[in-house]
């Protein structure tokens, strides 16, 4: 009889599968996985010791660095929860929300392509990358048209978004999210019924629900265990709640099953946009709160009011009331929580960021034991981790 | 959104242990003794649902009487409520029970919380730093430590 001993590699951090600076260290039995212990932290920034130096304004473009493939949820969320905190949630104008939510739906599919494209890639089916990147260059120039910049947008604010949208983009989001289900019919056209794709992903990767709900997962991976959770529909912001949508809920809870859900909830998204792009409706983009928003440049250049809130909103910002609250939303990647303290500065005291890839990245060694050593390169994938957030 | 029946049947089963209650922009945080978080933790899982954890952290209160809090935010999925509970954490010798064993949830935040505030969790399963290297020194998220960095000058603008 042959001796055989376990063997421990080590995986990352400078691994193109793992979707970053991820490090795994793998003690495997052959090619099947005893045991993973995830490493992180080779990206952490400090965001939430650095936020508490910071005006409340100040701390929004650290978020975007967050979930850099969805910047504009990591906004919204932060937005939010500072609106919370200042009693102002029901002063945003309508149009502020119906861009919010336009913003928010478009950075779900634009999150959700690089989703597709860099899983089919780890799997080895170059061709789809190549087709989710050319939409997602789409979306990415429609950020560029709205914020100015391609992924660090900056663009949400405390009481609206920064600018009005740009004329001509409305027509322009509208030709592109026609487009989209026929896109997504093509993805799957490729995949869907493709055997390698099966053989890869059906019966990989499962968890049940209670032990989803028991690990913290949440957004996608959770509604494909056969949970029914959206936090648009649960604990709708924005007016989520006048949208018509649905929630794809499956109860596999395999990598197929992720992966269906999501291009379901592509189609959604794209159901979503086409209703916000109908309510959009001329009028003001920033709430009437002239101590906290920015007042717009022909004011601070002609009115000693406007230079003169724009001079203190700049260099002292805003006083906010002594408190605490959490708010957390549907980013694209599951629940994206902001926990702010504030002790009556224009600073927050303690901003504590739930970041919904820490907490999915935290089933992957449950996941992966007693299964083969590629089998993690897929439940990488499909756990669609972003170490920009989870090492914040 | 309020979830009231809970709180007042925690209160009912723990009335010692409940310490304040505060509700602020809708949103309910109650107060509990640090020696009793395991069973209150069992508590609010079993019977009043709150089955996930979403977030929980530490804040540093530096200058207050008790230093710390551990922040535990919770959710329940059945009825889409939301409850805080907080347990005050005194500066000498900082530690709380783990609540892993009743969220597992809670085994990478507790981490966090042990290596970027020093709040260390008795009972952990795994209890190292966990965004740190491990050979650092201090807790950053301290509000004594200087967001620059231990033994560097404060950043003072660009010079030229």
């Amino acid at each position: 009889m042959a001796l055989t001993e376990n063997m421990t590699i080590n995986m990352g951090p400078q691994h193109p599968s793992t979707h970053g600076v991820l490090q795994l260290i793998l003690e495997l039995d052959g090619e099947v996985v005893q045991k993973a212990t995830p490493h992180i932290g080779f990206l952490h920034r400090g965001t939430e010791k650095l936020s508490e130096h910071r005006t409340y304004n100040q701390v929004i473009p650290l978020t975007d660095r967050l979930d850099y493939l969805a910047p504009m949820s990591n906004n919204l969320g932060y937005v939010l929860a500072v609106e919370k905190l200042l009693g102002i949630t029901d002063k945003i104008p309508e149009r502020a929300n119906v861009i919010r939510v336009l913003m928010a739906e478009l950075t779900r599919l634009k999150s959700h392509l690089v989703w597709l494209a860099t899983h089919a890639l780890d799997i080895g089916a170059m061709t789809v990358f190549l087709y989710a990147f050319r939409e997602r260059e789409a979306i990415t120039d429609i950020y560029e048209k709205v914020s100015g910049a391609r992924m660090t947008s900056n663009y949400i604010r405390i009481g609206g978004v920064t600018e009005d949208l740009p004329e001509g983009l409305e027509q322009e989001i509208r030709d592109f999210v026609v487009t989209m289900p026929d896109h997504i019919d093509e993805y799957e056209g490729l995949l869907t019924g493709n055997k390698i794709w099966q053989k890869r992903t059906i019966g990989v990767g499962v968890i049940s629900a209670e032990d989803a709900i028991d690990i913290g997962l949440s957004g996608p991976a959770l509604r494909c265990s056969g949970v029914d959770w959206d936090l648009r529909r649960d604990a709708p912001y924005c007016g989520y709640e006048t949208y018509d949508f649905d929630v794809p809920v499956r109860t596999e809870g395999d990598t197929f099953a992720r992966y269906k859900a999501r291009l379901d909830e592509m189609r959604q998204s794209s159901r979503i946009i086409n209703q916000a792009l109908d309510r959009l409706k001329p009028g003001p983009v920033t709430a009437d709160c002239p101590k906290i928003c920015l007042p717009p440049k022909k004011d601070v250049v002609n009115t000693i009011e406007g230079l003169i809130h724009h001079f203190k909103i700049i260099t002292e910002g805003f006083d906010v009331e002594k408190g605490e609250v959490y708010v957390g939303i549907e980013a694209p990647k599951g629940e994206l929580g902001y926990y702010i303290v504030s002790d009556g500065s224009p600073m927050p005291y303690r901003m504590k960021i739930r970041p919904p890839s820490f907490v999915n990245l935290q089933a992957l060694p449950q996941m992966v034991e007693g299964r083969l050593l590629a089998d993690v390169i897929a439940i990488i994938g499909t756990l669609d981790i972003v170490l920009g957030e989870i090492d914040r | 959104m309020c979830d009231q029946a809970s709180v007042e049947k925690l209160k009912a089963k723990f009335s010692s242990a409940v310490l304040d209650v505060v509700e602020f922009r809708g949103e309910l945080t109650v107060t509990v003794e640090k020696s009793r978080i395991v069973e209150i933790s069992t508590f609010l899982r079993d019977t009043c649902g709150y089955n996930f954890l979403c977030d929980l952290c530490g804040v540093d209160y530096l200058g207050q009487e008790t230093r710390f809090m551990v922040v535990y935010n919770l959710y329940n999925i059945t009825t889409k409520k939301r409850l805080r509970v907080k347990v005050p954490v005194e500066e000498q010798n900082p530690c709380v029970d783990t609540v892993s064993g009743v969220w597992s949830t809670a085994n990478w935040p507790e981490r966090e919380c042990w290596d970027l505030m020093g709040i260390s969790f008795n009972n952990h399963p795994d209890l190292r730093r966990i965004l740190m290297a491990a050979e650092w020194e201090g807790h950053p998220l301290r509000k004594d430590y200087p967001v620059q960095g231990p033994d560097r000058e404060p950043y003072q603008g660009r010079l030229s």
